[in-house]
């Protein structure tokens, strides 16, 4: 993966793949901190606490068949890449969260890339899911709920393309906003 | 700051299509491969091409979903594009600019790509 929005599209797919019908996703960003923190929590099936622990060894994963994939361990080692880690926690029946985190300033911390791209592309693929996302730099937050969206829209499905579209220009430019302007959301 | 209430106008504007094409029962299916290896090859980037392509085309009788992995790795990103009453054809090694011209070709002008094309996956 080249994005960190990249590894949150897969984690967010194992959590629809384990049956979750809300998913949260919250990114922060704090500089005084040096951090930037992903957490991703889903209502899904859930794991045990032996798979929970196992779904981070690509060893133990590329040997089953089991749809968690390869997706955390490839975050797992992103993060430790970056000064930062990965925790898993979940229980059978009560879903699961992924909580990634990374030294800001680290020289080898892949960029976040276009979080606008990867909430759009899931909204059109999973219109039936509710998708929260949340996003803090440095205490500035912004805040997206698809149900919101949903009741404005009554008949019109989220997923149109043109409803899309307009999804990912309104993060897009949200995030510049509370980014302070700054270029790089795509 | 953009905001919500902006909503209103995408929906008045979506509507319009989708009465239009109310009656068309049949679809066309696009489906996407999102299993780790179709996102790290850059499905996501096709995904938001054929939307996008679909929105300038107003074409909103398209459905598109995802697929998982089915261990094709090196032929990712795929893209399968499934016709009423057609097999299925899945093209392989797709970019955004490919992506689009899937779009143009074979949904809107219905002529298969074929040299994008693995048959019979
Ligand atoms: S791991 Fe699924 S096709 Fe490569």
């Amino acid at each position: 993966m080249k994005e960190l929005s990249l590894h949150v599209m897969d984690i967010v797919e194992n959590s629809l793949n384990a049956g979750a019908t809300v998913v949260e996703i919250k990114i922060v960003e704090d500089s005084k901190k040096d951090l930037l923190a992903i957490e991703i929590r889903d209502n899904g099936m859930g794991m045990d606490e032996e798979t929970a622990k196992k779904a981070l060894d690509p060893f133990f994963t590329s040997r089953t068949t089991r749809k968690v994939g390869l997706g955390l361990p490839l975050l797992a080692q992103a993060a430790k890449t970056a000064g930062g880690d990965v925790t898993v926690h979940s229980r059978p029946g009560e879903g699961t969260v992924v909580k990634a985190w990374f030294k800001k300033s680290h020289i080898d911390l892949q960029p976040l890339g276009n979080m606008a791209g990867t909430v759009a592309s899931l909204v059109a693929l999973h219109p039936d899911v509710d998708f929260i996302y949340r996003h803090v730099i440095d205490g500035r937050l912004f805040r997206f709920h698809l149900r919101e969206i949903r009741k404005r829209l009554q008949d019109v499905p989220v997923n149109n393309p043109l409803v899309v579209d307009w999804i990912r220009k309104f993060i897009s430019d949200n995030l510049k906003e509370i980014n302070g302007g700054a270029e790089g959301w795509g | 700051m953009k905001s919500i209430e902006e909503l209103e106008k995408i929906r008045e504007q979506a509507r319009e299509l989708i009465n239009l094409r109310k009656e068309n029962e049949n679809k066309t299916r696009i489906v996407v491969g999102m299993g780790t290896c179709g996102i790290s090859a850059g499905a996501r980037q096709v995904l938001l091409a054929i939307l996008d392509e679909l929105k300038k085309r107003n074409i909103s009788d398209v459905i598109v979903t995802e697929t998982g992995c089915i261990g094709m790795c090196r032929f990712e990103p795929l893209v399968d594009v499934i016709k009423p009453n057609q097999p299925k054809v899945t093209y392989v090694n797709v970019d955004a600019d490919k992506a689009r011209q899937i779009v143009a070709r074979h949904i809107v002008n219905n002529q298969v790509i074929d040299e994008w094309v693995i048959p019979n996956i």
